[in-house]
């Protein structure tokens, strides 16, 4: 392999680093009227009354949107009505739109409305939504649309139930010599994408609608604004520049829908909305939220014989994505270990909070916080080093999915591989824990993840290529350019493919879902599997179309024609051939007759296999293969403040094939320190009126420069037959260890088990105090 | 004089621009003088997605009138022209989605020519000031590294 | 974007801003002084702040001197915390300002700006507590230079169309033996959970604390304690701990009791690094 592995720079790097790299924002034209949200300033109260007199008469008005009934939305239940109407369920929302000439006097008349709140009883969490007596966050549940696969209960706050049964428990239980069972609860938090989101709609005169937004997921823009609005969907086209950072806070489709009534409320110009930081952390939709109870039996050995596992999603005001992160918490509810007798409750809730979007790892890092910290428990218990605990549990080729997935050697990574491979990294011989002085202390806590992703069972991805007069190819995939390099590393894949040059490979940054094959959504890690398997369907197309007129000029058989460096050549030799040039535009014999013409090449990929979930045993296939890995942090405690650093972070990840080196590694550290910022610090603060207290990124506080640690990590290479060049997907998974991981290391250097995100020094602290 | 008619001296050009006193030096480079290079990442000094160089040092344009900057010399990423950490950021990955990436490079920058024999904790205190949401810090450590050591 | 529209001056001396500020006053414009003008900005947008006449004292001469007149260190309110870091003539100072906000914003922020902020922690104003530095004011009737610690409660009482002009410091406490500590919820960002300066002047300990109490203070009561060699440091430690001022503050940084778990060692900290032990 030529191509493939190298660190092939960034196709977009020079746009980069000289600021002409451009995002929606940096769309402007002076006919672009700007919309400025008026947002709720309780969890929960009754709207009373919206007095907008005073704004519309402000200059550049000319429209506000408020109190007005637009139809419900919401992916899987429509429960969100675009503005909020008789009531408000979250801190955040979103109650009326005001559009104006400018961003100034937008904000200047948004000042101006005025609305009376009549404040209702709060539901502060998903336990507390759970409880039999708790205020109705949706008095209407059973009346609104929803999709066939979605189970909400009327009369609750219950807006799915997702359940696994697996094995017989009361065998499991009877197997186990010893039990562990703990509580884990984490609030709500934030993606803080650095660039907040922004959406641009416009109305053609012909009912065009033209929309450009920073979004992961153009195609169900699209979809769904066709859908919720009953529009013509051939009509919307939506477009997507450059994205800066989304981690599944882009995926969501909601200020699209704000831009598009603010464009029809004015006569379908052009206007933009751009969320201030305070909007994008309140308004837009957050990282979820959990509370779990986590009950692991398990023999002398620590085999874990049976599990019982209930998991309480923080759905906030919303369902919208909760109900898909509910199913995929399900679906991978045990963590990377092998349970045979099994019993899961997973439940998605509605709380008086801002409600979730998907975040990089997909209810994965989440639930893994609870489970490692539980195998942690349990290794305490039976006096078994953690690491070995894993190794012995590890899930496998031969094992089943917790919704009865038979695993091979393909479809899984290899978890034990990762283990003995961390081990090496972090040098665990030399022990947990490592005194440094009366007051520091260096200790070590490890834990593992798995992850698939539970994606639409028909999700599809296309891919078109073009040739240049001068026979060098244009890319183009539906894949949104959200930081991953991706596009980068299509690039390389087309090159390894065809054996050319990759600087000869031109790949289209931006997306335009008229005239760019549809690729579903660019989430879950799934870029490269989807994309890159249309990707080698289309250079099979090119390759065949090359080599069929090729055939032709050089008066040979296609079968003895190879391509290599843009041309295509005899086998036997290669000095007979015909550069791409001159083919890929047809070919022109010496007096001017030509064959062949424009070579298009296409390809298509869609999920094979999957299904739904069976609703009372949640057996069924829910997504293609399982990454796995194993991971480490080092931190240096001191056991009088309670207070640490991060030493070290090691993840050692089973990622099949590595496509490009730096990339790779880039993904991985990124996706480190996002789950060590989860883990260590990011959370959202709540109040008795469920408002969010540090909506700004002074007291909301992603991990700065310097308060990373060091990054140790390395791959296992264990190929997805079904992927691109065997490699599973890396995105999201140098994430969803951390917690755990961080969990780990705290609660032995403090000698108290935490079972509360974020890991601040106070919570340690508080946890002391309660013990002593 | 809520609006009034002012001079910027922007990337070594005298450009002439319409303000209200009350638009900050941010919303007058990219909304008037189209340099969309410093992106808006909060409006409240706590990012650094919008640093720009004041005379040389950096400078957060969200944090800045743009009256406050008649007469000083602005320099935008648009005004960096193949400088060694433009390059040593392509090469060491040093971004990802790369909204961030303009603010840092600016701050580096002047990190480059303020201290040229920066040790740790000065990078640390200086590139503090923005956050990447993407990386995890190390691959620009890396990049301005190199730059430094290779003066 | 600030919702709100204002009138800029610049004015170059001291008499022409207090004039600007009177004829401003008398139109109803609600001046506001600003020197590094961070609050206007981050306050304004969120319509904490409001004014429609900005007097801007960046130009005034007086304003931005930092030298040694005869036994002083004086140093100008429109000065930047970069700028007073980087020249380093006061290391308390120095230290205490440079964990205010991060690097590039403290290129904007200036000691006056800090020390007569809106928002309550104003660090800086830590060292010059301790220092019984001398605060140099103008306003409508000249002026006037007074004790920092007479004038500043809280918050530095300025009259109205007052401004600091320059903060003036002894060159014995300049170079006096110090401690400064800045401990925060996580980590190395952020407002402060506590910030403790601390400055050893013979025998005796002074201590000033932000981040404690919704508002920076030295209390002469808890260096009383502090400093009873009698007894042994927990004693003086707790009974310092005893005479707080109040409220203690209770937020998303941390919970009260939170922070006196942290203010406790770090009160053993600053004594025994100033050796008061």
């Amino acid at each position: 392999m030529d191509v493939i592995g190298r660190s092939i720079l960034r196709k977009e790097s020079q746009d980069k680093v000289t600021g002409r790299a451009r995002y929606t924002h940096d769309h402007h034209s002076n006919t672009m009227l700007s919309g400025k949200v008026v947002i709720s300033p309780y969890g929960h109260a009754k709207i009373v009354k919206i007095d907008t007199i005073e704004a519309r008469n402000m200059p550049g008005v000319k429209a506000i949107l408020a109190g007005e009934e637009f139809p419900l939305t919401g992916e899987d239940i429509r429960d969100r009505p675009p503005l909020a109407v008789d009531k408000v369920r979250y801190h955040g929302e979103a109650i009326a739109l005001v559009i104006a000439d400018t961003p100034g006097q937008a904000k200047k008349a948004a000042d101006r409305i005025k609305v009376q709140y009549e404040l209702l009883p709060v539901v502060h969490s998903p336990t507390q939504a759970f409880q039999k007596d708790a205020p109705m966050v949706h008095e209407r549940l059973g009346e609104y649309i929803k999709e066939k696969h979605t189970t909400p209960v009327p009369g609750t706050n219950i807006a799915t139930h997702i359940k696994i049964r697996k094995g017989n428990m009361e065998k499991g239980w009877t197997e186990s010599v010893t039990t562990v069972e703990a509580d884990f609860s984490f609030p709500p938090s934030d993606h803080v994408a650095m660039e907040t989101r922004c959406s641009i709609a416009e109305i053609l005169p012909d009912g065009t609608i033209k929309i450009m937004t920073s979004s992961q997921a153009p195609f169900m823009v699209k979809q769904l604004i066709a859908k919720y609005f009953n529009e013509d969907i051939g009509k919307i086209i939506v477009e997507t520049p450059f994205v800066g950072g989304a981690f599944g806070g882009k995926a969501s489709v909601q200020l699209e829908i704000l831009a598009y009534l603010g464009s029809k409320a004015v006569g379908g110009l052009p206007v933009k909305i751009l969320n201030s930081r305070e909007e994008d952390i309140l308004m837009s939709p957050c990282h979820i939220g959990l509370d779990a109870k986590i009950k692991f039996g398990a023999d002398h050995l620590g085999i874990i014989k049976v599990a019982e596992i209930r998991y309480l999603w923080d759905s906030g005001a919303y369902s919208d994505k909760a109900i898909d992160l509910t199913r995929a918490g399900a679906v991978d509810c045990t963590g990377p270990y092998n349970i045979e007798n099994l019993w899961c409750d997973s439940y998605c809730m509605y709380t008086n909070h801002p409600y979730p979007a998907p975040f990089r790892g997909f209810s994965h890092s989440e639930l893994s916080f609870a489970i490692e910290r539980t195998m942690d428990l349990l290794a305490q218990k039976l006096q078994i080093d953690p690491l070995e605990l894993r190794y012995r549990n590890a899930i496998m080729k031969g094992h089943t999915t917790p919704t009865r997935v038979l695993l091979n050697q393909s479809n899984v990574g290899d978890l034990q591989k990762c283990i003995v491979r961390l081990k090496e990294l972090i040098s665990w011989d030399e022990g947990q824990v490592k005194e440094m002085n009366n007051r520091l202390v260096r200790v070590k806590g490890i834990s593992c993840s798995w992850k698939t992703s539970t994606i639409d069972p028909n999700a599809p991805s296309g891919v078109i290529l073009t040739f240049n007069r001068d026979g060098s190819i244009n890319l183009m995939s539906g894949v949104i350019e959200i930081g991953t390099g991706t596009k980068t590393v299509l690039a390389q894949i087309l090159a390894e493919r065809l054996k050319m040059n990759v600087d000869n490979i031109h790949v289209k940054m931006e997306v335009d879902t008229q005239t760019t094959p549809e690729h579903w959504k660019t989430v879950a890690s799934r870029g490269i599997y989807m994309a890159g398997r249309a990707l080698l369907e289309a250079a099979e197309d090119v390759i065949n179309q090359l080599r069929e007129i090729a055939s032709i000029v050089l008066r040979a058989p296609k079968e003895d024609l190879e391509i290599a460096d843009s041309r295509v050549f005899l086998r036997d030799n290669p000095l007979m051939g015909l550069h791409f040039q001159d083919i890929c535009y047809g070919y022109q014999y010496p007096n001017g007759n030509s064959i062949g013409g424009q070579i298009i090449g296409t390809g298509n990929f869609i999920m094979r296999h999957l299904t739904h979930l069976d609703p009372e045993t949640g057996a069924g296939k829910p997504g293609p293969e399982w990454t796995v890995a194993a991971y480490g942090v080092e931190i240096e405690f001191d056991r009088r403040d309670f207070t640490y650093q991060l030493v070290k972070a090691a993840t050692v990840v089973d990622i099949g094939t590595v496509l490009n080196k730096k990339a790779a590694l880039g993904q991985v550290m990124g996706a480190m320190s996002m789950g060590l910022a989860f883990a260590g610090r990011e959370t959202f603060y709540f109040d008795q009126l469920g408002r969010v207290l540090n909506p700004q990124l002074r007291t909301y506080r992603p991990l700065h420069y310097g308060e990373n640690p060091e990054y140790l990590v390395d791959f296992v290479h264990t190929p997805d037959l079904e992927a691109p060049y065997g490699a599973r997907g890396v995105g999201e998974h140098g994430l969803l260890g951390m917690p755990g991981a961080l969990g780990n290391a705290l609660s032995v250097a403090a000698g108290v088990s935490l079972h509360h995100l974020p890991l601040i020094p106070e919570l340690i602290w508080k946890t002391k105090e309660a013990k002593s | 004089m809520k609006s009034q008619i002012i001079e910027l001296y922007v990337n070594g050009d005298l450009r002439t621009v319409t303000v209200r006193s009350a638009d900050t030096l941010l919303y007058a480079i990219r909304g008037k003088l189209g340099l969309t290079g410093a992106k808006p990442g909060c409006l409240n000094g706590d990012c650094g997605a919008c640093t720009v160089n004041v005379d040389d040092w950096p400078m957060k344009s969200c944090l800045m009138l743009a009256v406050e900057a008649i007469g000083k010399n602005i320099t935008t990423i648009e005004g960096l022209k193949k400088t060694p950490i433009q390059q040593a950021f392509v090469d060491n990955f040093a971004f990802q989605c790369g909204y961030c990436t303009p603010g840092f490079i600016m701050n580096c920058h002047s990190l480059i020519h303020q201290h040229p024999d920066a040790d740790d904790k000065t990078i640390k205190e200086w590139l503090g000031s923005n956050i990447c949401r993407c990386t995890g810090y190390a691959e620009i450590e890396k990049a301005v590294k190199t730059v430094l050591e290779n003066q | 974007m600030l919702p709100f529209d204002f009138e800029y001056y610049k004015p170059a001396s001291l008499k022409e801003a207090i004039d600007l500020y009177q004829t401003a006053a008398k139109n109803r414009k609600k001046p506001m002084f600003i020197s590094g003008g961070t609050e206007l900005i981050t306050l304004g947008r969120i319509n904490l702040v409001h004014t429609e006449a900005v007097i801007d004292l960046k130009d005034i001469a007086e304003c931005m001197v930092m030298q040694f007149e005869g036994d002083y260190l004086v140093i100008g309110s429109t000065l930047s915390l970069t700028k007073i870091e980087e020249t380093n003539h006061f290391p308390l100072l120095t230290k205490t300002a440079s964990e205010v906000a991060d690097h590039t914003s403290r290129g904007k922020i200036t000691l006056g700006g800090n020390i007569c902020a809106q928002i309550f922690y104003r660090e800086t104003v830590l060292p010059f507590l301790l220092a019984d530095s001398q605060v140099v004011i103008v306003g409508p009737s000249g002026i006037k230079v007074s004790p920092i610690n007479n004038l500043f409660h809280e918050q530095l009482q300025l009259g109205t169309g007052e401004f600091l002009i320059q903060v003036a410091t002894a060159k014995r406490f300049v170079t006096a033996p110090f401690v400064s500590i800045k401990r925060r919820q996580q980590w190395d960002t952020g407002y402060p959970l506590i910030t403790v300066a601390a400055l050893k002047i013979g025998e005796e300990v002074r201590v000033a604390l932000s981040g404690l109490c919704p508002f920076p203070f030295r209390s002469k009561k808890v260096e009383t304690l502090l400093n009873n060699r009698e007894w042994p440091i927990e004693d003086r430690v707790n009974s310092a701990l005893s005479e707080l001022p109040g409220p203690i503050l209770n937020d998303v940084e941390g919970s009260a009791e939170y922070r006196l778990f942290v203010l406790r060692n770090l009160l053993h900290d600053v004594l025994e690094v100033l050796g008061a032990s």
